[in-house]
């Protein structure tokens, strides 16, 4: 097995800790091999390449440094996290004369990047390296007689300059891992690769809460029963901010799992330790959809 | 190659709701999707409205919804598509007049909003404006727009926020904020800075896939948002303390502090209106630490920022004296 170089990203270890519990005990049950980055700075999540593009490039290439030195692959559970340093990556793997500038900043740590590490999210590295047919092998609690909806959010498919899905026959992941898990991927879910409105929570609250209002009507519409997210921050929207959105007082709540708590229940761990316990909207309806379906 | 076209047609002149048609076509291979829907126009269904004019991807007339995504018909090949089923509709975010074929009044008001021209300074030369070559250089693919409107078709902020001014109007206003002849910058910043500005941008990307010219909008306005910072424009907008915060709190601790960075981007009016989201997580255990969490070595995070910003400040002054030069 693949040893990762680990990278949580910020929110696993702040505002969704549930994130990184989830991905502890699935890695332990999976046999993953992961050695946390735990020196590694924030991506900055596309905030700091607003206002200062070169040190957000700096710091993601002192975290590919790190892991090169490590000779281990990144592994990230953030779409926002993976997005960002995708896009950092294009730029500094191929053009030596700009890595070589960028590097500058990373000699007084002895550290030098040579363009070689691979960054992949958890959602990559169970279809490409682990196997879906390994995985169904682990399944012992499948999620049958669920709808679960995917929602890729923005940075885990665009732009296609960086990660491209389509190129690099990443299309529909998301939807094979949720089939593999036994529940039903709700391929007609239109919002799967739209805005969770995050990045507009303090500029345009009223947009924001819009967006992520939107996006939890349409997986209504198709009578989705919860939705499945690799990435955090649109977690945080979906799960944290739904009690605020405009159709939350008239419409069902609709629970959001984060990926690893997804794998987990299939993989049958107790939900206390995937944090079940710990999101906004309850999980409690959904678990009983399952326990009732099995 | 066999294809089979599911169309999203409406009336709504005659007040008809939208439905869908399927047209089943045996097409060359080389079809594009514009080549098809005028075979079905011609030949199936004289009935089907669309826009189209130079089939050359260069008009700009033939934007539509296809497979969910903005694009032009004429620069779609169907056999690049994978599928057999192509699923077409009009542009998003502006209303249908048939069929295909969008009302582009909303489109032009919003460009026409940002004084899309020159507006230079001083006495009109006997002669044509002269510019050095290289000042003009990193407009080149952003004067690519030809004004199609599939940004705008597929743009997430527009869709639940009218008033936001948009990727095309403000590629456009990047195209004439960075020509140093145009000497109407504090009029625009103060414009971009204001309510539909570039901070309703929700950063999704979407306009940069979709643009068939690459005229990269999002990437446009993220410019525009650090000129609007480095200028002191936008000083007291959440859009710039977010920046501020995000960045000095993770150039300090290396890691991002969500309650830090909450209290630092909104106002203290705001802040209050996120007690009960605090509430909230910290009943379901999740607010995050209240002490600030670093990373082991955040001094070095440090040492980069204050390095970076002083690489800034000596690149900033050299663009400065370039454009005093390039105006003389």
């Amino acid at each position: 097995m693949t040893t990762y170089a680990f990278y949580p990203g910020c929110v696993a270890k702040g505002g969704a800790p549930e994130l990184y519990q989830s991905m502890v005990a699935v890695g332990e049950k999976l046999g993953f091999s992961l050695s946390e980055l735990t020196g590694a700075a924030c991506t900055g999540a596309g905030v700091i390449s607003e206002r200062d593009p070169l040190a957000g490039d700096v710091v993601n290439t002192r975290t590919f440094a790190m892991a090169e030195q490590l000779g281990h692959p990144i592994m990230t559970i953030c779409s926002t996290c993976t997005g960002v340093m995708a896009q950092v990556a294009s730029r500094v793997n191929q053009d030596e004369a700009y890595r070589s500038e960028v590097n500058q900043y990373l000699t007084d740590e002895g550290l030098e990047y040579r363009g070689t590490t691979e960054v992949k999210h958890l959602l990559w590295v169970l279809v490409e390296d682990y196997g879906l047919d390994r995985l169904k092998e682990m399944v012992v609690r499948p999620l049958e007689g669920v709808r679960l909806a995917p929602f890729y959010g923005c940075y885990i498919v665009r732009p296609s300059s960086s990660v491209d899905p389509l190129t690099a026959g990443r299309e529909g992941y998301l939807e094979q891992v949720i089939a593999t898990l036994g529940a039903d991927p709700v391929e007609e879910y239109r919002g799967k690769d739209k805005c969770c409105g995050f990045p507009l929570l303090e500029t345009n609250k009223k947009s924001s809460l819009a967006l992520t209002g939107k996006r939890l009507d349409e997986a209504r519409d198709v009578s989705a029963d919860a939705l499945v997210t690799p990435c955090p921050l649109c977690h945080l929207n979906l799960d944290g901010q739904q009690p605020d959105t405009p159709s939350a007082t008239s419409t069902a709540p609709m629970p959001i799992l984060h990926l690893p708590q997804a794998i987990g229940l299939a993989l049958g761990i107790a939900p206390e330790r995937l944090g079940l316990g710990r999101h906004i909207i309850d999980t409690k309806g959904f678990m009983g959809k399952l326990a009732v379906a099995g | 190659m066999d294809v089979q076209l599911k169309v999203r047609r409406q009336n709504p002149e005659a007040e008809g709701e939208p439905y869908w048609k399927e047209y089943a076509l045996a097409v060359p291979n080389h079809f594009t999707l514009l080549d098809a829907l005028i075979q079905v126009r011609e030949e199936v269904d004289e009935t089907l409205s669309l826009r189209c004019s130079c089939r050359s991807h260069i008009c700009g007339s033939c934007g539509m919804r296809v497979n969910g995504h903005a694009n032009l018909a004429c620069k779609t090949k169907l056999s690049d598509l994978h599928t057999d089923t192509v699923t077409v509709e009009p542009m998003g975010n502006m209303p249908v007049i048939k069929d295909l074929v969008v009302d582009l009044e909303p489109f032009w008001k919003k460009l026409y909003s940002i004084d899309p021209y020159l507006q230079p300074a001083g006495e009109v030369p006997e002669r044509e404006y002269v510019v050095p070559a290289d000042s003009m250089l990193h407009l080149d693919g952003v004067v690519n727009c030809i004004m199609c409107g599939a940004c705008v078709s597929d743009c997430e902020s527009l869709s639940v926020n009218p008033i936001f001014i948009g990727p095309t109007a403000f590629a456009k206003e990047y195209r004439f904020v960075m020509d140093p002849r145009d000497a109407a910058d504090t009029q625009r910043l103060m414009q971009m800075n204001g309510p539909g500005g570039v901070w309703d941008c929700t950063h999704c990307f979407k306009c940069v896939e979709v643009c068939p010219k690459d005229v990269a909008p999002m990437d446009r306005i993220m410019a525009m948002r650090k000129m609007l910072v480095d200028d002191g424009v936008a000083e007291k907008h959440n859009g710039a303390r977010r920046q501020k915060a995000f960045t000095d709190i993770v150039g300090h601790y290396g890691r991002l502090d969500e309650t830090r960075y909450l209290m630092k981007s909104v106002t203290m009016l705001e802040l209050a209106g996120y007690a009960k989201v605090g509430l909230r997580s910290m009943t379901h255990g999740k607010l995050p630490p209240l002490l600030p969490h670093r990373i082991p070595d955040a001094a070095r995070i440090r040492r980069i920022f204050e390095r970076t910003r002083s690489t800034y400040r000596r690149r900033f002054k050299l663009h400065q004296q370039a454009q005093e030069g390039s105006r003389v």
